[in-house]
């Protein structure tokens, strides 16, 4: 097979179309960030920092500056403004209390390993690696602030002027105290999470050159085009005078959020007036590119003697790293699922998250919402466990559903399917032997909901373009940023289900913040959602257009006008107009052929900083429930997945084989997450700057991983579909936690479930036996 | 110093310093981008290339090694507009996402296919085991892999090395995990 095409007939959406930009990727021809190249083109270094916390005594740059090749070496006073403010990325405007600073490059004081120092631009890589190291930074270390838990005491070093606490949320919905008085049954524990990498196999790297009429054009591996004007504001530039494109993007899953290297490749632009390429290596992107949050959790969850809940009382405590990023964005995330997708009428929450001097904490696919999982569910299988009842039955008594209102106030307008889901998932196949003895099986489930789109309260927006070329061929302009999940090809399903025009006669031009309209980030599950309405509408309102002109050629009612591959017909078959014919028809009459439609996600009050604030956050949630079976070996502790099964309602599946390609993709890092995968620091030193270190799965160690794929028509995208990017990542490392104690009776409460922890676990409980 | 090699079958002459490694030379000698820069250090695979028909991570092999070798890169296997049918499996099995890690492991997967050394599922996932992908879970990249194997990409290729019967006796069986399976609401 090649080309484009659907399979087995069918309507477009629905069906399982080749992706337009895998049969590139696959020759190799898609031309990635780091593979673009213009004449007389820089190349830019940055030196970073070697302390985690540290006042810059001096830089000396000369000697570097003195280097064959090296054109300039740039520090924080060149910069035209240094402070980078960081609203939320995208359509919005300021959001006041969530905005951050952080520096372009450090000024005064280092707060991070790794933090940038100096930009160099060199006519050579070589050069420029030499520059690096001939750049000289004197230091006085100041002391390292590493225990979130510390970073609270009174005597803990400040790291920035307004404190440790970069955000808090705090809310109580009932009289939890009361409630767990009353329980039959308390449970409560301690969680931890670790700090994660996005690890996506394409480095943060970017081209830029100044083109026509002074635009400084930036072509960069990013989620978020909408950050010209942040580069804008950093150059002391009108917004209009940046743009910038991405071309299709080797994975991003949170991590191209924020802006990496488009900053820099702006200055070198406006400084030198010359091209220039920055591309980061994995160390640099390991060392210092943002990590998921570590967090700690406490759990206190009491129900009745049915297992219903009645009560929870939830502490977190996020390490934010040095800068605040997005941090209260995400934390507002893990409040928001706190309690996971269970009803329960005394809630009592309270998040917090802390500047550390570890490296900045930001977006990571589950965003703040899949790391309380671990919580939420592991106190289920405690509560199944105290009161003797099944895990999935424990689970269904308490299932949320339609209308029943979150702790946070919001209100779920869209069917929750869990209890259909744990139906598909409970008549799973018998449970494996075990391979050998010392060896014990066992099966675990966890459930969880995610949100998909933003915050309501940013009035998020998408447009697109779509318009026919006189040849019948159809065009579509957004500035969709696709990062590997297929965003662009869906939007070519989705107007080619509405407009006839075959998927293979459909051109997509992306991720450009000049020429395409904006479209908003691809970020928060919210592309299919936003981008496919914004589609959908331009699709419909073109069809509406050009439905008229058709009516009149084909002498019947505009509704009875077919739209199909070849072009327009009568419903009930006949004659076919072909597109061209039908475009010059509508040229005639000044019928459009080309529409511009903007769809609008539902607006909500904003958030206020009050602990009394309720209401609606998110527009709406994806529900899941997992499966897993593991093998422990008990003299080792090494944990090995038989088999996963990850059950969610999508909606509608605009194309299944995306769909499955989202939930195997985002279980496999949770299954990293669970098992393997931790960001080291010691001292604020990052120990786990390659590959060889920081370990994310491989073919080997990854299960046969098989999707349930529910569709229950309701969903707030096109075509009823709901967001599936971020929502499988939460389930696996609850899921894990689960069968491993279902295997050999350990409790885990501490990722990643390495075979040190589980072996010690392991042996402490057999130590206990004995005793 | 002058290296000299087929890249794809035509010969190269190119001019490099001796220590450019291979991707280096490919990427910026050549002027070829189809292999990756993914981490530098031999972990990833992203950069794998055929070297005489053995996969290598082009970023640990320095470039005067190939003197007189032959070097295949994924833009050399399909011819023209027509997919190499591993490539096409992958593209209808939707084993790519972001398609970073895909020239490596289209390497990877058909030189472990055409030495035998994709006869099971195990096998498969451990030939793959140099080649890292974030994006997909590797599910879809095995049954791609499977499906080429089993649609004669072995035994074509055995025939042309002399190398068949290397398939294991058990290695008929689908890879690929079971597709999703729908239920309603």
């Amino acid at each position: 097979m090649s080309g484009v095409g659907t399979k087995a007939g069918g309507r477009v959406v629905g069906s399982e179309l080749d992706r337009h930009d895998a049969i590139e990727k696959v020759q190799g021809r898609t031309s990635y960030a780091a593979d673009h190249a213009l004449p007389r083109m820089l190349h830019a270094m940055l030196k970073r920092s070697d302390y985690a916390h540290a006042r810059i005594e001096r830089v000396e740059v000369a000697a570097a500056e003195a280097i064959d090749g090296v054109i300039r070496v740039f520090t924080a006073s060149d910069v035209p403004q240094n402070t980078v403010w960081v609203d939320v990325p995208g359509q919005t405007l300021e959001v006041g209390a969530l905005k951050a600073r952080s520096n372009v490059l450090a000024d005064e004081v280092v707060r991070y390993h790794g933090e940038p120092i100096a930009l160099v631009a060199a006519e050579s890589e070589d050069a420029a690696l030499a520059a690096i190291d001939a750049i000289v930074v004197e230091y006085e270390p100041l002391p390292v602030v590493d225990d979130p838990e510390h970073a609270l005491d009174d005597d803990a070093p400040q790291l920035h002027e307004s404190g440790n606490l970069l955000a808090h949320w705090e809310l109580e919905e009932g009289d939890a105290e009361a409630g767990l008085a009353q329980a039959a049954a308390v449970v409560e524990d301690e969680y931890r999470t670790q700090f994660i990498d996005h690890a996506y196999l394409e480095p943060e790297a970017g081209v830029a050159w100044r083109d026509t009429d002074g635009v400084i054009t930036i072509r960069a591996a990013t989620q978020v085009v909408e950050h010209f004007r942040d580069v804008a504001r950093i150059l002391d530039l009108p917004d209009n005078k940046v743009r910038l494109i991405t071309p299709y993007v080797g994975g991003g899953f949170g991590g191209k959020e924020d802006m990496t290297v488009e900053p820099y490749l702006g200055i070198v632009v406006a400084l030198t007036g010359r091209p220039v390429r920055m591309v980061w290596s994995r160390q640099e992107s390991l060392t210092a590119r943002q990590n998921r949050h570590a967090v700690r959790m406490r759990y206190r969850t009491g129900a009745d003697a049915d297992g219903r809940l009645v009560a929870m009382d939830v502490d977190i405590l996020s390490d934010g790293g040095a800068y605040a990023l997005l941090s209260a964005l995400v934390l507002l995330y893990s409040t928001t699922c706190a309690a996971g997708p269970y009803r329960c009428p005394n809630v009592k929450i309270r998040a917090r998250t802390v500047y550390t001097n570890h490296t900045p904490c930001s977006a990571m696919r589950g965003f703040g919402g899949m790391q309380v999982a671990l919580g939420y569910e592991g106190q289920m299988d405690r509560l199944a466990r105290e009161l003797g009842i099944d895990p999935l039955e424990i689970r269904r008594r308490n299932f949320v559903k339609r209308g029943d209102t979150l702790p946070i106030g919001q209100e779920l307008e869209t069917v929750v399917e869990l209890p259909a889901l744990v139906d598909a998932l409970s008549e799973r196949a018998d449970r494996p032997e075990p391979s050998g003895p010392r060896r014990a099986v066992g099966r675990g489930y966890a459930c969880n909901l995610q949100p998909y789109g933003r915050c309501i309260w940013l009035n998020d927006w998408s447009s697109a373009w779509i318009g026919f070329e006189l040849d019948g061929t159809l065009t579509i302009r957004i500035a969709v940023p696709d990062i590997g999940g297929g965003q662009a090809s869906s939007l070519i399903q989705i107007a080619s289900e509405i407009l006839g025009v075959a998927p293979e006669r459909v051109s997509i031009h992306i991720g450009d913040s000049a020429l395409n309209p904006l479209t908003g980030t691809t970020t928060a599950t919210r592309q299919l959602y936003m981008s496919g309405n914004a589609v959908l509408k331009a699709a419909q309102e073109l069809r509406e257009s050009l439905a008229g002109v058709a009516a009149g050629l084909l002498e019947v009612d505009a509704e009875r006008v077919e739209f199909g591959p070849d072009g327009v017909s009568e419903s009930d078959g006949g004659r076919t107009i072909p597109f061209t014919e039908l475009l010059a028809a509508a040229a005639s009459v000044n019928a459009p052929w080309h529409v511009l439609a903007t769809h609008r996600a539902p607006k909500g009050v904003p958030w206020q900083a009050d602990e009394s604030w309720r209401g609606r956050v998110f527009p709406d949630f994806t529900y899941g429930c997992h499966a897993v079976d593991v093998e422990v070996d008990l003299d080792t502790g090494q944990v090995q997945v038989l088999r996963y099964v990850a059950g969610h309602d999508v909606g509608k599946a605009i194309n299944p084989q995306s769909v499955e390609g989202q939930i195997e993709g985002a279980v496999a890092m949770g299954l990293g997450y669970a098992l393997s995968e931790r960001v080291v620091f010691e001292e604020g030193q990052n120990l786990t700057t390659t590959f060889a270190q920081y370990l994310i799965p491989t073919a080997v160690e990854m299960p046969a991983i098989e999707s349930v794929v529910l569709e229950s028509g309701e969903g707030m995208g096109p075509f009823n579909a709901r967001g599936i990017g971020e929502p499988p990542i939460g389930p696996p490392a609850p899921a894990v936690a689960a069968a491993i104690h279902d295997a050999c009776g350990i409790t885990l409460t501490q990722l990643p479930f390495t075979p040190e922890r589980v072996v010690t676990a392991i042996s402490a409980g057999e130590d206990a036996d004995a005793g | 110093m002058t290296v000299e090699f087929t890249l794809n079958g035509a010969p190269q002459r190119l001019e490099v310093p001796p220590h450019w490694t291979l991707l280096r030379m490919l990427r910026d000698a050549a002027g070829r981008t189809d292999a990756k820069h993914g981490c530098g250090e031999g972990v990833c695979g992203a950069c794998a290339v055929l070297v005489d028909g053995v996969a290598m991570n082009s970023c640990s092999v320095l470039a005067p090694q190939v003197e007189g070798a032959s070097v295949e890169t994924v833009a050399g296997l399909a011819d023209g507009d027509e997919l190499h049918p591993l490539q096409a499996e992958m593209v209808g099995r939707g084993a790519v996402q972001c398609g970073f890690c895909t020239p490596g492991m289209v390497l990877s997967a058909l030189e472990a296919v055409r030495v035998g050394a994709a006869g099971s599922e195990e096998e498969i996932r451990h030939s793959l085991a140099g080649n890292l992908c974030r994006c997909t879970g590797y599910g879809k990249i095995i049954a791609a892999v499977a499906a080429y194997r089993d649609g004669g990409g072995a035994g074509e290729v055995a025939t042309e090395q002399g190398a068949a019967g290397h398939r294991d006796s058990d290695g008929g069986e689908g890879a690929a995990p079971a597709p999703g399976v729908g239920i309603g609401p």
